[in-house]
């Protein structure tokens, strides 16, 4: 709670208030303001250009990813078929040199075997298959001599195209292997032969698994039915039905996003091995090449928030400081303000004072007078005791001092500071007070004062002192106004139960209409050059508001003004 | 030596005249200007004392009329009011000016004085 107290900024506790100010001083709602439109301000364009970001960097990840694909595809792509063709153009090569009849031999295939599978190895047997489809030359690890093919499909494919290349198949071995084989003529006899070599799968196989692929996946070769041909180590084994649809035949590798029947997001790169059946592919999980993706999000994320948690204190912090500099300024021009209001009643009181100084001066001058004639008659008359003349001589002395004693005390009760002081009051007596004051300038400028006040007014509630500079500052607004010879006329009337109003009315110069609306700001004066410091208006509204109350005016150039002051029978109760 | 006396308040201008009367000076005194123009008329002379401030008409002003008839009259003027305004207007008039409240000494001096 102590760290609380002290970080917690001067204006948080302030009371906004009520009345036409209310929203101007409520430092709370300010600061509300200021932080939230700061915060959609900088806050907005950030989020949107994080989201710009990720998705740029999402789909540039996403091309990536496919380019990469595509390019193990044609890679590996290329690999099995040059593999392939390797060993079938070996093949040819063989046919052309020995010459089929020179084959047959078993001596020279046994050597030629030997050959190939020294330089080129991945071969398992070799076969020649004469045009009815029977085994007329093998070397290799079965007995398969003389084993008719006829029914095979690679033998007629190969009779047809004159060259072949097999899936993988079990065949009489009953073991998977594929089949490379090419047509022979035999020149001599002009029969045709069909010369067949059997590739390790293994071998095949080891081109696949050597791939290397980042973030796993599978490279495996399918046939065109889609029959797995290589081992996968996701998508099934060998001579079962892949899992993944398949493409139709390009001549171009292509990658497509496939949705697995279990859910899962694959990247598939496809490429047709040209000339065999088979069906290059390589799965990626997407999810796993997305990984990258997953790190930079969480990069961006934590840049976003912890760039939003800074912005956000700092936006709060300035705030803050704003509304506090705000708050400080108001205090200082309120307290400027009732320093002046201060000072102004204090000329009041000082301009009050002096007349009131011209006022005693008169009855001492007669106490001075008395007392000297007192002393003349002791000095030139000779006679004392019992002389009536005497006694009200000193009587009069008396009735001077009396006099005396009540004017400062009047004085006195005005110039007493003004603090919060409920009274109860009698206009009537309040008005006397304020008007007594000012009766011998109206005497010398000859202004007849009427007052209408009835007799039966409630007494009310309020505080002595601020009504007393109310009247004051609007009955000398008013004999400023006035000419000499004019009348005021200042009455009193109960409203309501519990509301009285009160007016001044003055047949002075009257107010034209441009400056009514700006007789209550502070410093308006329509005689400065005679000293007006402009404040005694807007001092007034402002007491007149202290008090619970309210005032108009009335004013018609030429003829007159009329202020009415409507103040509750109870004053504001201040805590 | 006439001398008149006109000041507002009844109790201090009685007062004054009966004390320069004392003083062997026959003084003459009322409350307003009215009265005071009137007295002048049928009885000559020879120093008015005014009080500056007077309800309707003022020091001044009825140092002004008298002037008019009276070309010969002195004035001594008599304030409660310490205005610096008021004692030039009352100099420049070239008579005498007493700040209230006065010794009746001054007062006979300046009577005196004024009358020549």
């Amino acid at each position: 709670m102590d760290i609380y107290e002290k970080i917690r900024p001067k204006f948080w506790d302030t009371d906004s208030g009520t009345g036409p100010g209310k929203n101007l001083f409520n430092y709370r709602r300010i600061w509300r303001i200021a932080i939230v439109i700061l915060a959609v301000v900088a806050l907005v364009p950030l989020m949107v250009m994080a989201c710009i970001d990720y998705n740029v960097t999402q789909r540039s990840l996403e091309s990536e990813n496919l380019l990469r694909t595509a390019r193990t595809t044609s890679n590996t792509r290329r690999t099995v078929a040059y593999f392939l063709e390797e060993r079938t153009n070996a093949l040819d090569f063989i046919a052309q040199h020995q010459g089929l009849s020179t084959l047959r031999q078993s001596q020279t295939l046994k050597r030629v075997f030997a050959s190939l599978k020294n330089s080129f190895g991945g071969f398992v047997d070799i076969g020649i298959i004469d045009s009815q489809g029977r085994q007329v030359a093998y070397i290799g690890p079965h007995d398969f001599l003389g084993i008719d093919y006829s029914g095979q499909e690679w033998f007629t494919g190969t009779m047809e195209r004159g060259t072949y290349t097999s899936d993988v198949f079990l065949g009489f071995r009953d073991e998977p292997h594929l089949v490379v084989a090419r047509r022979v003529r035999d020149e001599k006899t002009g029969e045709d032969f069909v010369l067949r070599a059997t590739l390790d799968t293994g071998k095949f196989n080891a081109i696949l698994s050597s791939i290397d692929l980042p973030g796993g996946g599978d490279a495996f070769v399918v046939d065109t039915q889609g029959v797995i041909q290589t081992p996968s180590r996701e998508h099934g084994d060998v001579f079962s039905k892949v899992d993944l649809f398949l493409p139709t035949y390009s001549e171009r590798t292509s990658v497509n996003q496939i949705l697995a029947k279990d859910g899962t997001d694959y990247t598939v790169g496809y490429a047709y091995v040209r000339g065999t059946p088979f069906i290059v592919l390589i799965v990626k999980k997407t999810a796993t090449l997305m990984e990258p993706l997953e790190t930079i999000r969480m990069e961006l994320l934590w840049i976003l928030v912890s760039s939003i948690i800074v912005i956000l204190l700092v936006i709060v912090g300035v705030a803050t400081y704003m509304v506090n500099k705000i708050y400080i300024a108001d205090q200082t021009r309120a307290r400027t303000l009732h320093r002046m209001e201060h000072t102004n009643r204090m000329a009041s009181i000082g301009r009050l004072a002096a007349g009131v100084a011209h006022e005693i001066n008169n009855p001492l001058s007669i106490i001075n007078e008395k007392a000297g004639l007192i002393k003349d008659l002791f000095v030139f008359k000779k006679e004392y005791a019992h002389d009536d003349r005497l006694l009200s001589n000193i009587q009069s002395i008396l009735d001077s001092v009396t006099r005396c004693g009540k004017i400062t005390k009047r004085l006195l009760s005005f110039a007493r500071h003004i603090d919060v002081e409920q009274d109860s009051i009698e206009f009537k007596d309040l008005a006397d007070e304020v008007v007594d004051f000012l009766r011998k300038e109206a005497e010398y400028r000859s202004i007849t004062i009427t007052m209408d006040i009835p007799e039966n007014l409630p007494p009310f509630v309020s505080d002595r002192g601020k009504l007393q500079q109310i009247f004051l500052n609007l009955i000398n607004n008013a004999f400023q106004a006035m000419n000499d010879g004019g009348q005021l006329y200042i009455a009193a009337r109960k409203i309501t139960e519990n509301r009285l109003i009160f007016s001044v009315d003055d047949d002075g110069c009257g107010i034209p209409e441009a400056d009514m609306k700006r007789i209550f700001d502070p410093f308006f004066s329509t005689k400065k050059k005679r000293g007006g410091t402009g404040l005694g208006l807007s001092i007034t509204y402002g007491l007149v508001q202290e008090l619970g109350g309210t005032m108009a005016v009335e004013s018609e150039v030429g003829k007159g003004t009329v202020f009415t002051i409507i103040m509750p029978l109870q004053g504001p109760h201040k805590a | 030596m006439k001398v008149l006396l006109v000041d507002d308040e009844v109790e201090l201008v009685s007062a004054m005249a009966e004390r320069l009367g004392f003083r062997d000076i026959d003084a003459d005194w009322t409350d307003n200007g009215e009265e005071a123009l009137k007295m002048a008329a049928s009885t000559e002379y020879a120093v008015a004392v005014l009080d500056m401030k007077m309800p309707k008409m003022s020091g001044l002003d009825l140092m002004e009329l008298l002037a008019k008839d009276h070309p010969t009259m002195k004035y001594v003027f008599l304030s409660g009011h310490g205005s610096e305004t008021d004692f030039k207007a009352g100099c420049a008039a070239g008579c005498s000016y007493l700040i209230k409240p006065i010794q009746i000494e001054d007062l006979v001096a300046k009577i005196q004085e004024a009358q020549g």
